[in-house]
């Protein structure tokens, strides 16, 4: 911001300088409302006591964070000794929301490029394409997938009278499932900001690198790649963040057999546990995560612009 | 479902303005009261119905916890939830006379555990939680728990349970002959390898669809509640309502009084509302469900009488209800459900 206000440097941009705590307002209160004081909650619930069948007692207490990591057995009073359940879970989730970025990558990469490479004229009707299915709900379109996917489906029907297949393909209620649906509620976050980098490439500088006895592997390696890298790379972050607390896929394509990180969380507030510190320091630690993911990420942009 | 009650909860932090005089606001199951009954209720007492929806007990616990208490005027808990709901105070006291048609209460319903006196809640609807298997596909005895939790080979991956830890534990209970809610280590221990043993065999837990995967032919058999299973019997005939030998659940809901209602009076219109013989059988009609309240034979649908699902066989076992644990059981039965999901 502080370099574009200084290669502005126009008088209208000190005009706005005198403004701009006041036009900035709006911006601040939403953040301050809407995300740092539920994030407070947050912190402090998971520092509380759990009160039986939801809510909590006001006494500090780290609890919650003890469940987490340590084991004390079915009924509580064994020797603690380190709790792989949720860590666990905790990995399938990371696992899953990997396996459904990667599979965006090498779906979405390709499609952008296709794209950013068409006559200008129908870039924007490609783009638009891509954003069809988006405009239905999410939790339509998941369900759509089941019906998709289902054992007495199309893709099983159609596969079956190809002859591919023997007998129907069981993938409902399998993390394939989970992976497929994940995979496809999130590919156009994939697709748009990869489609956005290629198409400032400037595709002379393949060109010159084939004059110079670049393989097309090679130009593709070294120099497409590295050039479009913030692109590959915010798509993977605005893919692999929403997989990780995801819950309709999990629970509608995989049958909710195994607790995800979303689904873990849900049930501390909806369920019988009703252990909100619990729910509330589960939620800390993945955003945690999620913060540790987007600091690399912010410092990885950084040293791009310091290269440019 | 699990969107729209997250969102209800949002909205009843906000809707507290709302309630003014001539409003009554409901908070109600999905999918379990026709839209004409309430038309029919602003039509007589021009009191205007505002209704969200919640799709567990536990989730309407939650979100009244969470603040919905002082919005909403009614809810619709479970017999368990009741009492969990009258020692937590969220309840309010109906006072005697209040309700002009409480003597409509048919007698089996009038003092029951969860409500003893009925001083808080009339009765909603009742019913039973068992199971349902597709007897096309399998054709061996259906009226046993083995079904669900020590199944034959062929049944094996076709099974979907209802995702709700209190029916699923209280009907493991069944199957395995220990009590509700046991504090016995030997039986708690049991128990949790007995659902670990029979998790191989599940292929879902889900339950919103429960009666979509069984008319689809996904599951062959889905633990299901009896009026769900006979609604999936009109779509699928093939599809038979189990009476296990063992035992199964019952349960009833009612209307129960929220504290801190905003629009006290006019809900207690509507608790008399519901008792009236005519408007209760239509929710029965609608439902598929029993109904707590003497005199509305003549407005039931005569399928209902015979129904399979809501007639046990003699051979049946006993029918019971879901008991709420105590703090100590329930962070084992939490344990033992984080393990199954595991």
């Amino acid at each position: 911001m502080a370099g574009g206000a200084a290669s502005g440097g126009s008088a209208a941009s000190d005009t706005y300088k005198q403004a701009r705590h006041w036009l900035l307002m709006p911006s601040w209160l939403v953040l301050g409302l809407f995300v740092f004081a539920p994030v407070c909650v947050m912190v402090i619930y998971s520092f509380l006591t759990k009160e039986f069948r939801g809510g909590v007692i006001w006494e500090p207490t780290l609890t919650a964070y003890d469940q987490f990591f340590f084991d004390r057995g079915l009924f509580g009073d064994s020797d603690p000794v380190l709790q792989w359940t949720y860590i666990g879970i905790f990995w399938r989730s990371i696992w899953q929301a990997g396996l459904a970025t990667i599979l965006s990558l090498v779906i979405g990469f390709p499609t952008a490029y296709f794209i950013a490479t068409r006559p200008a004229k129908t870039r924007a009707l490609w783009v638009f394409l891509v954003t069809i299915p988006y405009w239905v709900n999410l939790l339509i379109r998941t369900v759509s997938m089941k019906f998709l996917l289902r054992d007495e489906g199309p893709m099983n029907d159609a596969l079956l009278s190809v002859g591919l297949i023997g007998e129907p393909l069981q993938i409902v209620n399998t993390n394939l499932a989970v992976q497929l649906g994940l995979f496809y509620s999130y590919l156009p976050f994939m697709v748009l900001p990869i489609y956005a980098s290629v198409e400032r490439y400037n595709f002379a500088m393949s060109e010159a690198a084939a004059d110079l006895y670049a393989t097309k592997w090679t130009t593709l390696r070294r120099i497409v790649l590295p050039a479009v890298k913030p692109g590959v790379i915010a798509g993977c972050v605005l893919v692999f963040v929403p997989s990780l607390g995801a819950f309709l896929a999990p629970d509608l394509l995989g049958g909710a057999k195994n607790f995800m990180i979303g689904s873990l969380i849900e049930d501390q507030f909806k369920g019988n546990a009703g252990n909100w510190p619990f729910g509330a320091a589960a939620s800390m630690i993945l955003l945690s995560m999620v913060l540790v993911v987007l600091i690399l990420f912010a410092r990885q942009q950084r040293r791009a612009e310091a290269v440019t | 479902m699990k969107l729209l009650t997250t969102s209800a909860m949002a909205l009843a932090l906000l809707a507290n303005s709302a309630a003014a005089e001539g409003e009554l606001v409901l908070y109600h199951w999905f999918e379990y009261i026709p839209a004409e009954l309430l038309e029919k209720f602003t039509a007589e007492t021009g009191i205007k119905v505002t209704m969200d929806t919640y799709d567990s007990n536990e989730a309407m616990l939650a979100s009244l916890k969470a603040g919905g208490i002082g919005t909403y005027d009614l809810a619709v808990p479970t017999d368990y939830m009741v009492s969990i709901m009258i020692g937590e105070g969220l309840l309010d006291t109906v006072k005697e006379g209040e309700l002009a048609k409480k003597s409509n209460i048919s007698p089996e319903w009038a003092d029951p555990s969860f409500d003893p006196g009925r001083m808080h809640s009339v009765p909603y609807q009742w019913g039973s939680t068992s199971f349902a298997v597709d007897t096309d596909v399998y054709t061996g005895d259906i009226n046993t728990t083995d079904i669900l939790f020590n199944p034959p080979a062929e049944l094996s991956g076709k099974i979907n349970m209802i995702d709700s830890q209190g029916e699923v534990m209280a009907l493991a209970s069944v199957h395995m002959g220990i009590p509700q809610c046991t504090n016995d280590r030997e039986q708690l221990k049991a128990l949790n390898d007995m659902l670990q043993n029979a998790k191989q065999h599940w292929a879902s837990f889900n339950s919103d669809t429960a009666k979509e995967v069984l008319v689809s032919g996904d599951a062959t058999v889905g633990m299901i509640f009896d009026g769900f299973s006979a609604k999936a019997r009109e779509e699928r005939a093939s599809i038979t309502y189990a009476f296990p030998t063992q035992g199964y659940l019952v349960w009833m809901d009612s209307i129960a009084l929220l504290k801190d209602a905003p629009n006290r009076d006019n809900a207690i219109a509507f608790m008399d509302f519901m008792l009236e013989p005519e408007n209760i059988a239509a929710v029965s009609n609608f439902a598929r469900y029993g109904l707590g309240v003497s005199g509305a034979e003549e407005f039931l649908d005569p399928a209902l009488a015979t129904l399979p699902e809501a007639n046990p066989p003699a051979t049946a076992g006993e029918g019971v209800f879901v008991i709420p644990c105590d703090q100590e059981t329930q962070a084992v039965y939490d344990q033992i459900w984080t393990n199954l999901k595991n």
